[in-house]
């Protein structure tokens, strides 16, 4: 288990409270100016050293991202977004960075702002998290009294103005292209890639976006040294995690623990295990709906990291670990998926909005046991013709569950539904088209 | 995007308040000069507040003056975010998510009793048209499931009897405490707690 004083999110249930004062006293906002001081290059070396992934879900190294902004500003101003748009089912990390360590995220973002020469930030918050930005903009307004942002933050010459932003329930905004539309004021339909928003983003000018933790993880890394954080985990996956654990556990959580802690360990330990015993463990969702389930056999000795999850066919996602255990009915879990995700389809790309649906209402069939047996390769056929055809990763995000699912607990879907219409059951279904080789004489 | 109804209804005019003008005005300071379309989703939500919770049609056309943008533009925004009401809602608007994580934990259970104590279809008033409830897809406090969002407030760690005795709090006129039902702090394990210790007792 990872040590206390190694853990980033010291206020993360909320012993101390989210104020200033108490933040100091956590270290936040200690020698800002002399990391601001070292220079742009060096704080993108060493977040590059530190091998920090984004926390969002697609674990693209953050110092690369930050030098993919131009190094000179042109005629465009740049801009820093952060990604505050948590949606994902099973996962509700940022919404307690941003309701206790709102401080982490502020300083966070004056650095990478510094980074990325930024001198306007917006925070997306999705608009349900009304509370939770509430208490951003009090930590807000405690950091521009305190002169940590705003005219020459910190007296380091550099300006830096941050504001929030609400969405509107709209789950694709957490895609990084939707959310800049969104942000513009438009409705929330991704973009075409490239141009990427590092060099054409908000507004046409050069945007870096990141997420929640990602941003409030980066001054206890300046400050302990890349090497600190690096020493967490295994390489290219280094640092520490928070991890949510939803589902049918004993104690469902969130908790902070080293990248790389095996699946076991953190049900067991922090969770307190599945509800009935481990054995009775059907399978897991390792981060967050989008990323395609794991039976059993495989949780057993999974490890908890981006590279691990890649090996076993799945992926960290955002670390919303959903445990589902042998009392549910795991095709009905998978068509609610179905159902979020058709639900959540912004409608731009035929093969996701009319294939969404499509998959949820086959799921719903064969959670009932109305489908013929065949009829679970032709769901996977539409996943694929999905995946990979579609502007965003939604397309990815959406068919990988099902995938996921055809792929670990096919048998369960064909012993459900033994129905069969081939004409030798002699069953008489109006809607099929060969219903005319019942008839004896046809045939 | 889900499918919306707009209201039969209609108010003839719309305007904001004094108070909310200038709310309006400081919101589209926050975005670059000439960039002020950014600010119609907020002004959106600025209306809905205004206006009982819901967004008639005639303050899309009062958004889109203001902020010098096309009707069509506004109502495509209201339309495709799952957030603005185009229709009435009711005081208490009971929002149960009803995505895997909470269905796991029971949030079936609580539609059931939305069903038999508000009313029997979604979006519908109650008899005493004090509450209206919907199923809406994950609210992001998934370790705090089953959960629900009244107005602005997240009701966690329910169930079935929690729920009814806060429908019953709110028939009484009483406004039932937001938070989680299980007396547990935020998103800490219940009872087995095992990291930052020492902050606990500090």
């Amino acid at each position: 288990m990872l040590k206390d004083e190694d853990r980033i999110f010291q206020n993360l249930y909320n012993d101390f409270g989210a104020d200033y004062e108490s933040a100091k006293k956590r270290n936040d906002w200690n020698g800002t100016k002399e990391l601001l001081d070292k220079g742009r290059d060096w704080i993108i070396n060493e977040v590059k050293t530190s091998e920090l992934r984004g926390r969002g879900g697609a674990g693209f190294p953050t110092g690369l991202k930050w030098s993919f902004a131009p190094k000179e500003v042109g005629s465009r101003p740049h801009y820093l977004v952060i990604n505050a748009d948590e949606s994902e089912p099973g996962t509700c990390k940022d919404r307690d960075i941003l309701r206790f360590e709102p401080h982490k995220l502020i300083e966070g973002c004056l650095i990478a702002s510094y980074a990325v020469n930024a001198h306007k930030c917006y925070i997306y918050i999705r608009g349900e998290y009304f509370n939770e930005g509430q208490k951003l903009q009090i930590a807000l307004d405690e950091a521009y009294q305190n002169n940590l942002i705003g005219k020459n933050a910190l007296n380091s010459g550099w300006d830096l103005d941050i504001y929030i932003h609400y969405g509107a329930g709209a789950y694709i905004c957490g895609e990084e292209t939707a959310l800049l539309e969104s942000l513009e004021g438009k409705k929330g339909q991704p973009r075409l890639k490239p141009p990427f928003p590092a060099l054409i983003g908000l507004y046409g000018c050069p945007t870096i976006i990141n997420n929640v933790e990602t941003i409030a993880a980066v001054p206890t890394i300046l400050r302990r040294g890349a090497k600190w954080f690096s020493s967490l985990g295994r390489p290219k996956n280094t640092g520490t995690k928070i991890y949510c654990i939803s589902g049918n556990v004993n104690n469902p959580c969130n908790v902070e623990e080293e990248m790389g802690i095996p699946l076991k360990e953190l049900i067991e330990t922090h969770a307190g295990g599945v509800v009935g015993g481990w054995d009775n463990l059907k399978a897991v969702i390792p981060g967050g709906s989008s990323m395609p389930m794991l039976p059993k056999e495989i949780c057993d000795n999974m490890k908890m990291d981006f590279d691990a999850c890649v090996e076993n066919k799945t992926g960290l996602g955002t670390a919303g670990i959903v445990v589902i255990n042998n009392d549910q009915d795991i095709i009905k879990c998978m068509a609610r998926i179905a159902r979020f995700y058709k639900h959540e389809s912004c409608g731009q790309c035929t093969p996701c909005r009319e294939g969404s649906g499509w998959m949820w209402r086959m799921l719903e069939r064969m959670a009932a046991g109305d489908a013929t047996p065949d009829e679970v390769d032709m769901l996977f056929d539409v996943t694929k013709q999905i995946e990979g055809h579609t502007i965003c990763a939604f397309g990815e995000g959406s068919s990988w569950p099902v995938q996921g699912l055809i792929r670990h607990f096919k048998h369960e879907i064909l012993e459900r539904n033994k129905f069969d219409p081939v004409v030798k059951k002699q069953k008489n279904i109006p809607y099929l088209v060969d219903q005319h080789l019942l008839e004896k004489e046809n045939a | 995007m889900s499918i919306k109804k707009i209201h039969k209804e209609q108010p003839d005019t719309f305007v904001f308040n004094e108070k909310n003008i200038k709310e309006a005005n400081r919101i589209i300071s926050n975005y670059p000069d000439g960039k002020q379309q950014s600010a119609v989703m907020a002004l959106l939500y600025i209306a809905q507040r205004q206006n009982n919770n819901w967004i008639p049609l005639q303050a899309m056309k009062y958004i889109a003056k203001f902020l010098d943008m096309p009707y069509i533009k506004v109502y495509e925004v209201a339309t495709f975010y799952s957030m603005y009401n185009l229709s009435p809602v009711g005081k208490y608007f009971f929002q149960v998510c009803t995505t895997t994580p909470c269905m796991l934990r029971g949030a079936y259970d609580l539609i059931k009793v939305c069903k038999k104590k508000i009313s029997k279809n979604e979006n519908e008033l109650s008899e005493n048209g004090k509450i209206s409830w919907m199923e809406v897809e994950c609210l992001g406090a998934c370790v705090n499931a089953p959960m629900m969002q009244v107005n602005e407030d997240y009701y966690e760690d329910l169930n079935d009897k929690k729920l009814e005795e806060i429908i019953e709090k709110i028939y009484q006129n009483e406004v039932p405490k937001p938070g989680s039902y299980t007396g547990r702090v935020n998103a800490e394990p219940v009872n087995n707690r095992k990291t930052l210790l020492g902050n606990k007792n500090a």
